[in-house]
């Protein structure tokens, strides 16, 4: 996975004279030490990872990808063992992203421009079992439709992973929606029970979110909850349950992108080019149904998108 | 039949007064969990917040200082890490260079580099010649079959970067052990500081201890192999301790008459002597290594972790299996290669005069003419790399076969697992979680003290208040739950299987590979099926955790049962002994200690399943360490890990005094 070995330095400065002068970049590179970016292991995040380090690389710099665990990398961005990741959502890594801007040692460069969805969602074939799907209030007359011998008589609702939060609890208390809610541990257990209902066209409403495969594979459609406001989990007066809180669907919110912060003083054209950086959800899903769906490899589709969007990250790099 | 003959072994003592005790504690636990909720305050299952050791914010807080402030004169205490990390990350940069990315010509874009990797025909002739040497041509077979495997089945570049962490990673790992475990049979009390570390080492899930990893050596392979050294190295340390241990006195007498120094007679005789052993230790650092795989890639290892998490993650079954095969065939190929160059030492001092691949100038000639295909590559590109037109996959067959399953048989299995879950998981859950704390501490003390005295009742109440007072009581006996009755079917799936493998080596030869691969393919492979089959939950986390664990109660089992010595069988057919009473009055008694010590095995690796079963959604303390790395708390992460840690003390101390109590009334021991 990682491209160039630090062991390439003592070399690097001769290759790197070689390199400008062959491109003839204005923006050249500050320090020839490889700016490491982070993959992690979901699609949508190889891409966006990709096309950050593959135009980088165009403009001259020395660029390393390096495996590493969501949340567990903040270890590494904090110390400087790792420069840039492309891919916090404000949904899933807020916390974790927040803690680590606070020590100062890390900064946030900014959104990506994808909008990350996270809501309950349901398979289209069960419209016809629950009238009156996507409205949430028919969920409270299909209960026992998701019922599983554990949980009967109320429904199961399958959330995430429980460091993901989302009051899933609350919800279902304020709503007064007779479910259980189930936490699957991880992100892969999540979708393979969604996978496993699918193919026996059974009922299933879990935790999805976009931009995914899941979404693009299934045929499925987002509960329509009261519209998420910062007041529904903030005050209990908010709403259909004047009594408590989080009476409403989930927050949408931006995907980050998160860096370092020693990398503005080390590669300050290479921070400005990740402060660029802007796709798009629906570009985003289509590359990762290409990718997941159709089987092509990342760095084909990525090769791709940079020879139809030549300009756009030209810019970015101030070509 | 197992239970048969420890009846009998019990004998009298059901109906003893003891026996009557025992009944009296069971019922006043029944009575328990059929109190109605909240009958007894809150604090009894669990302490309130303001009780609690702030054991936590402690450990986060000597950690910031380890690594912001910690100092020694003017060198930091973080440099000093990172300095170590440089001294793994040199060779390794060595071994990947050699084996994936080849030696940098200048690190511009496009520029080839100076040296390319070598090339995979190349390694799997070097690797078939190392199995030449032992003369055993099933062995050559097995070994460039597998790494043939890797080719075909495009893991060849995963598979390396794999590799070269193992071959960094085990060197260490074995040397550092060795060197710890000759300490710990030089001076006693060095041993009894060690013991226990060791124990925590092995008990202590990973994720609990990857944080400070990370903090003190920074993001990347090397902390990965850092992290594999410090699991994998236990085992090498007691095996190395044990063999020194069990050299013959007669040898030592002869290193000493012969006037060794005590290096000479440690290095030239002792270990030497040790070796066979010796070898047992160096096979675990190695199946462990590999068992770190899948950790190691989620903190910058990548390889074929990465690609097992990357296939998972798009539910590409099929793909996982084939990336999590090449992990297992990887490690038996590199198991048997180091079973057979232990085995061949003795061996080869006759031999080594007429043995052709001995020679150094033939070696020199392999090894130039595995540089030429590795430079031939250049011109021809299938010799550097396996082509990808020549690459299977069986992925597809493996994500219908479960599709096929799914769609067919899901509601028999459904029926199934609920029966289990309503009438066995659900009670037993309910009656543990009814228990409250210092009732449970009672029965423990008492518990150890019949099996083991004073000291273990006091040990095993040691252990137990720690959880308590940290505040996991609640989590941990979830845990206990789940572990436990995991434990129990493993064994009793496990021990018929063993006891038929030991009475038939055809059947053991087709179960050990089966046992092998459970134990080296990654959990994570046969999760994500059985989740999609028995849905997320504690269910599904008990069929992971009891295919884990079936492993040692079978090899026990088996080694036990074959080990009954001739003697003792010929004089059963001698006075007429039927096969069966064979079986059950000679070697089943015998086999005994080896049943009980894959119990306690079985339970080790039940307890080390935890953090994994976490990934499907149960709430114990696994849930709590894998919580705490997400979260960066270093002291949660800890805390929760050492009350993993003192759950298989418990078990451990009580499991090994139960099995001396059954060998003394069995007169095995004096």
């Amino acid at each position: 996975m990682r491209e160039a070995g630090s062991k390439r330095r003592p070399w690097i400065a001769a290759g790197f004279a070689l390199a400008l002068s062959a491109a003839g970049a204005q923006a050249g590179p500050e320090s020839a030490d490889p700016i490491r970016l982070t993959l992690h292991d979901w699609t949508g995040q190889l891409v966006t990872t990709r096309i950050m380090g593959e135009v980088l690389k165009r403009a001259g710099y020395n660029v390393e990808y390096v495996p590493a665990d969501y949340l567990a990398q903040f270890a590494g961005l904090k110390t400087g063992d790792l420069h840039v990741a492309m891919e916090i959502w404000e949904t899933t890594g807020r916390q974790a992203m927040d803690e680590a801007v606070a020590t100062g040692l890390v900064e946030n460069l900014g959104e990506t421009g994808m909008l990350a969805i996270e809501e309950w969602w349901y398979p289209l074939y069960l419209k016809e079992q629950c009238p009156g799907l996507p409205d949430w209030r028919a969920l409270a007359n299909c209960a026992p439709l998701f019922a599983t011998p554990e949980t009967a008589p109320r429904g199961r609702y399958l959330g995430g992973p429980v460091t993901w939060g989302g009051h899933d609890e609350e919800r279902v208390e304020a709503l007064g929606l007779d479910f259980e809610v189930v936490h699957a541990g991880t992100d892969a257990a999540l979708f393979a029970e969604i996978e496993s209902a699918v193919q026996r066209k059974a009922p299933i409403i879990a935790w999805v979110y976009a931009p995914h495969w899941a979404p693009i594979r299934y045929a499925g459609e987002w509960v329509q909850f009261p519209p998420y406001e910062p007041a529904c989990y903030e005050d209990p007066a908010w709403g259909v349950n004047p009594a408590l809180a989080y009476d409403c669907g989930k927050p949408r919110g931006p995907i980050w992108k998160v860096a370092w912060a020693g990398l503005g003083k080390k590669w300050p054209g290479a921070r400005a080019a990740i402060q660029a950086f802007r796709v798009t959800n629906e570009e985003m899903g289509e590359m990762i149904a290409q990718v997941d769906l159709e089987g092509r490899s990342v760095e084909a589709v990525v090769a791709d998108w940079l020879s139809r969007n030549e300009a756009r990250w030209r810019s970015w790099i101030g070509q | 039949m197992a239970s048969l003959a420890l009846r009998e072994a019990h004998g009298g003592r059901l109906f003893g007064p003891a026996a009557v005790g025992w009944l009296a504690a069971a019922g006043l636990s029944l009575l328990f969990s059929l109190l109605p909720p909240r009958t007894l305050p809150a604090f009894l299952y669990e302490l309130p917040r303001d009780w609690r050791l702030p054991l936590e914010t402690w450990l986060s807080a000597s950690m910031a200082w380890l690594v912001e402030e910690a100092a020694i004169g003017p060198l930091r205490f973080r440099d000093l890490t990172r300095a170590l990390a440089a001294f793994v990350e040199w060779p390794l940069a060595l071994v990947r260079a050699l084996l994936v990315e080849g030696f940098a010509g200048s690190g511009s874009p496009g520029a080839g580099p100076f040296a390319a990797p070598v090339s995979w025909l190349a390694v799997i002739l070097l690797a078939g010649l190392l199995a030449a040497r032992s003369g055993d041509r099933s062995l050559v077979l097995l070994v460039t079959g597998s790494l043939a495997y890797l080719a075909l089945f495009g893991q060849w570049p995963s598979a390396m970067v794999t590799l070269s962490s193992i071959l960094i990673a085990v060197p260490f790992g074995v040397a550092i052990g060795m060197l710890l475990g000759i300490a710990a049979f030089r001076s006693a009390r060095f041993e009894r500081l060690l013991v226990p570390l060791l124990d925590v080492m092995q008990t202590v899930p990973v994720f609990a201890y990857l944080l400070p990893m990370l903090f003190l050596f920074g993001f990347g392979p090397v902390s990965a192999i850092l992290a594999t050294i410090l699991y994998a190295m236990p085992p090498m340390v007691r095996v190395t301790a044990l063999a020194l241990r069990q050299v013959p006195s007669e040898i030592r007498d002869f290193a000493a008459m012969a006037g060794c120094t005590s290096r000479q007679s440690l290095w030239r005789v002792l270990v030497p002597a040790a070796r066979p052993t010796l070898v047992v230790g160096v096979n675990q650092v190695i199946m462990l290594s590999l068992n770190m795989v899948i950790i190691a890639s989620m903190i910058g290892a990548g390889g074929l972790g990465y690609d097992v998490l990357t296939a998972l993650r798009r539910l590409d079954i099929g793909r996982g299996l084939e990336a999590g095969l090449a992990i297992t065939v990887l490690a038996i190929a590199l198991d048997r290669l180091g079973q057979k160059a232990a085995s061949r030492g003795e061996r080869t001092r006759q031999q080594s005069a007429d043995g052709l691949l001995d020679r150094p100038t033939v070696w020199l000639a392999l090894g130039l003419a595995a540089l030429a295909t590795t430079e031939l590559g250049r011109a021809f590109p299938f010799l550097a790399a396996y082509p990808e037109s020549l690459q299977v996959s069986t992925g597809p067959l493996w994500n219908e076969l479960v599709a096929w399953i799914n769609v067919h048989f899901f509601d028999q299995l459904e029926t199934l697992k609920s029966a289990l879950v309503l009438n066995l998981l659900a009670p037993v859950r309910r009656f543990l979680l009814a228990q409250p704390w210092p009732w449970v501490l009672v029965l423990l003390v008492v518990a150890g003290h019949r099996l083991g005295g004073r000291r273990l009742a006091l040990t095993v109440f040691a252990l137990a208040a720690f959880v308590v007072a940290t505040g996991y009581f609640e989590k941990a006996l979830v845990s206990v739950y789940l572990v436990g009755l995991s434990a129990l079917v493993a064994t009793a799936i496990g021990i018929p299987i063993g006891i038929a493998c030991g009475l038939s080596d055809r059947l053991w030869r087709v179960v050990e590979v089966v046992v092998d691969t459970l134990q080296t393919l990654p959990s994570f492979v046969y999760l994500i099926p059985v989740v999609m089959l028995f849905r997320v939950g504690e269910f599904s986390a008990m069929i992971a955790v009891v295919l884990y664990a079936l492993a040692p109660a079978i090899r026990y089992t088996a080694h036990g049962i074959r080990r009954t010595p001739p003697p003792l069988l010929e004089a059963g057919c001698a006075a007429g002994c039927t096969r069966v009473q064979i079986l059950r009055h000679i070697r089943l008694p015998l086999a005994l200690p080896d049943i009980l010590l894959g119990v306690n095995q079985t339970i080790m690796l039940a307890l080390s399943m935890l953090v994994i079963t976490a990934l499907v959604g149960t709430r114990d303390l696994g849930q709590e360490v894998y919580i705490a790395l997400t979260k960066a708390d270093v002291g949660k992460g800890l805390v929760a890990g050492l009350c993993v840690a003192c759950i298989a003390m418990i078990a451990d101390r009580l499991v090994s005094a139960a099995a001396a109590h059954t060998r003394r009334r069995l007169g095995l021991v004096p």
